[in-house]
């Protein structure tokens, strides 16, 4: 079973969040990076459970520059065989997702993992993307993924409950919450990251379509009023008078 | 128990010193701290019990003779990585870290220094995985500071070694499989010696009562005319300096270890501070707060920097011992007096063991007096730099 899974890169989340040149940068400064959680602890850890089961090989796909391969020799080090890096700045989802259907073409996976989401702009659509340029199927959200024969089993999040989805063939699949367990690396598996394959390739020529103007931090939260679950008529004089909202 | 929130402090970016991979071992062994250990510290030490099903996952993460050559079962990490991975150990528990670093430099050290080629091939593969435990008996009932007085003795009897003695507050005695002992000669030198459990009157008592390190097994080593097979002698090294060069090791690793103790209270105390309100405003607004946590922050930025230094030392083969008594000295004693002001600023909550701090201050009595009292490395100091021994 040929496994690719998709990882980027993430600040950590106690990460004191600022800018620079004007708001118009992420400032790095003392930032430590991490494997974004739901790629690490969901997508790859089922896909390495998935190959010990079945057997085959696990490839993680990162777009980034070298400052990028900190967080994926982690991922090696937890246990994917190789690790493949496309050579360019991370654009924005959809030039990534571009660059990595570039790579996967011609690679016979029989599927491709992403996290559901990741924690830095919060985005969700790289899995999707990818499944549209490989004209593949794509399964949002699971939180279960079962091989049975060459058939996967996946139950994914709907409204109000769980469905149960099968697919033969490759597909592309985002992961929730509930797919694996976290998995610590062991010092075996860092010693071993050393001298796994990290291949980096040169990226397709795809452009970004979009460009960030200016960031701003959301305004602080303020006090939070507790008003007795008895005391309806308080609430509604708060929201009135003190809130002025009502 | 609360839910372990820590998070690391490095205010000076002293992540820019370490490599990648350093970086890698360090979260490793926090991430499996806090899945592992802190949801169950507080039990282990209220029962005054070492968790031994922890002892599999303190090797999977490097923790049992990290330095050690791949050859024998090791890592082959360098200095910083030992210190990294102590400083997260004893960042939950110093009684975790104690564990660790007894098995890595008091008992593994030896046998990859001092031990046949056939002794590190027979035990250092099993301390490494885990799958054996030792301890180091040095300290005596009635030799402490002067280790040099001891009465432990062995007698050569053609085919075997007669061992008699005592051996006192030995850190994982009671289940420990092997135990590296320091005892005089017909001639009065000092030799080690690998002393296997199952052995003939060989017995090790556990020692209960502690105050302190309630999560790490104490007990004592009683030898009762052992007769220790002549292959189990280190060749190595004679003489006090042997034990001595393991304490080297594992008085760096206190080093280390001592600030992960400091980090974890000041983490909570400023996390409370942030959250307690007193007088309508959060008591880290106030001065005296403040200054504590202020000092706080300064004392653990002054001792990461001159710690990562001895370890690139230590690295080179150039750190001494006085320096790593300097560092080991300051270190627990800065640790110490940081869970003491970490203690007021939680005020009545900082007494109970929802919160760690009274735990980390009793453990750090022990630490300040074992591997070298407070005391005893401010003499090695005065020794080093004066020229005069003030010991005796």
């Amino acid at each position: 079973m040929n496994i690719l899974v998709c990882i980027s890169k993430a600040p950590d989340t106690t990460s004191k969040i600022a800018f620079t040149d004007g708001n118009t940068k992420f400032d790095e400064n003392g930032v430590q990076f991490i494997v974004n959680p739901y790629d690490e602890w969901y997508a790859l850890v089922r896909g390495i459970e998935l190959k010990e089961a079945n057997g085959g090989s696990v490839t993680t796909v990162t777009v980034g520059g070298a400052d990028a391969d900190p967080i994926i020799r982690k991922a090696l080090a937890i246990g994917a065989d190789k690790a493949v890096r496309i050579d360019t700045a991370e654009g924005d989802p959809g030039s990534v997702a571009a660059q990595i259907a570039a790579y996967a073409k011609d690679q016979d996976f029989d599927m491709i993992l992403t996290g559901k989401e990741t924690i830095n702009y919060n985005g969700g659509v790289v899995g999707g993307m990818i499944a549209e340029h490989l004209d593949l199927p794509y399964i949002s959200l699971a939180t279960k993924l079962d091989m049975n024969g060459g058939v996967a089993e996946i139950s994914r999040e709907v409204q109000g409950g769980v469905e149960v989805v099968e697919v033969d063939g490759p597909f592309v699949l985002s992961a929730a919450k509930g797919m694996a367990e976290q998995r610590i690396p062991n010092m075996r598996g860092i010693m071993a990251a050393r001298t796994k394959p990290l291949e980096v390739v040169p990226a397709a020529d795809v452009a970004s379509n979009t460009a960030i103007n200016t960031y701003a931090l959301p305004e602080e939260k303020g006090d939070c009023t507790y008003v007795d679950a008895d005391n309806p008529a308080e609430l509604v004089r708060l929201l009135n008078e003190e809130a002025k909202v009502l | 128990m609360r839910t372990d929130q820590y998070q690391g402090h490095d205010y000076y970016l002293m992540d820019d010193l370490l490599t990648e991979e350093h970086k890698l071992i360090r979260d490793t062994a926090r991430a499996w701290v806090k899945k592992e250990v802190s949801p169950i510290i507080e039990k282990a030490f209220e029962e005054g019990k070492f968790p031994r099903h922890l002892i599999k996952g303190i090797a999977e993460i490097g923790g049992f003779g990290p330095y050690i050559p791949t050859e024998y079962g090791g890592a082959g990490l360098d200095q910083i990585s030992y210190g990294l991975i102590m400083q997260e150990l004893e960042r939950c528990d110093s009684g975790l870290r104690s564990t660790s670093s007894v098995q890595s430099s008091l008992v593994m050290y030896p046998i990859w220094k001092y031990g046949t080629e056939e002794q590190r091939q027979k035990f250092l593969p099993g301390l490494a995985s885990g799958e054996l435990v030792g301890c180091f008996g040095l300290t005596e009932p009635d030799h402490g500071s002067n280790p040099g007085g001891m009465t432990t003795n062995f007698k050569d009897m053609g085919d075997h070694y007669l061992l008699n003695g005592a051996k006192m507050w030995i850190s994982n005695a009671p289940f420990a499989d092997v135990a590296v002992v320091w005892a005089k000669d017909e001639s009065g030198r000092i030799h080690g010696l690998i002393v296997e459990r199952g052995m003939e009157g060989f017995s090790t008592p556990t020692m209960t009562g502690k105050w302190s390190l309630r999560a790490s097994d104490t007990g004592e080593l009683i030898f009762e005319d052992v007769k220790v097979p002549k292959e189990n002698l280190m060749p190595g090294r004679s003489g006090l300096g042997a034990p001595l060069s393991c304490l080297d090791s594992a008085r760096y690793g206190i080093a280390w270890g001592a600030i992960g103790a400091a980090l974890d209270c000041y983490d909570i105390a400023l996390r409370y501070a942030k959250e307690r309100k007193q007088f309508d405003r959060p008591i880290a607004g106030f001065q005296l707060q403040q200054k504590k946590l202020a000092e706080m922050i300064t004392e653990i930025t002054k001792a990461q920097l001159f710690t990562h230094r001895l370890g690139q030392l230590r690295n080179e083969g150039r750190a001494t011992s006085a320096q790593i008594s300097m560092a080991k000295r300051n270190n627990v004693d800065m640790a110490i007096n940081i869970a003491r002001e970490a203690r007021q600023i939680l005020g009545g909550m900082g007494i109970i063991n929802e919160y760690p701090i009274m735990r980390h201050m009793m453990n750090l009595e022990s630490v300040i007096t074992y591997e070298g009292t407070h005391d005893v490395h401010l003499l090695i100091t005065g020794m080093d730099i004066t020229g005069e021994n003030a010991f005796k």
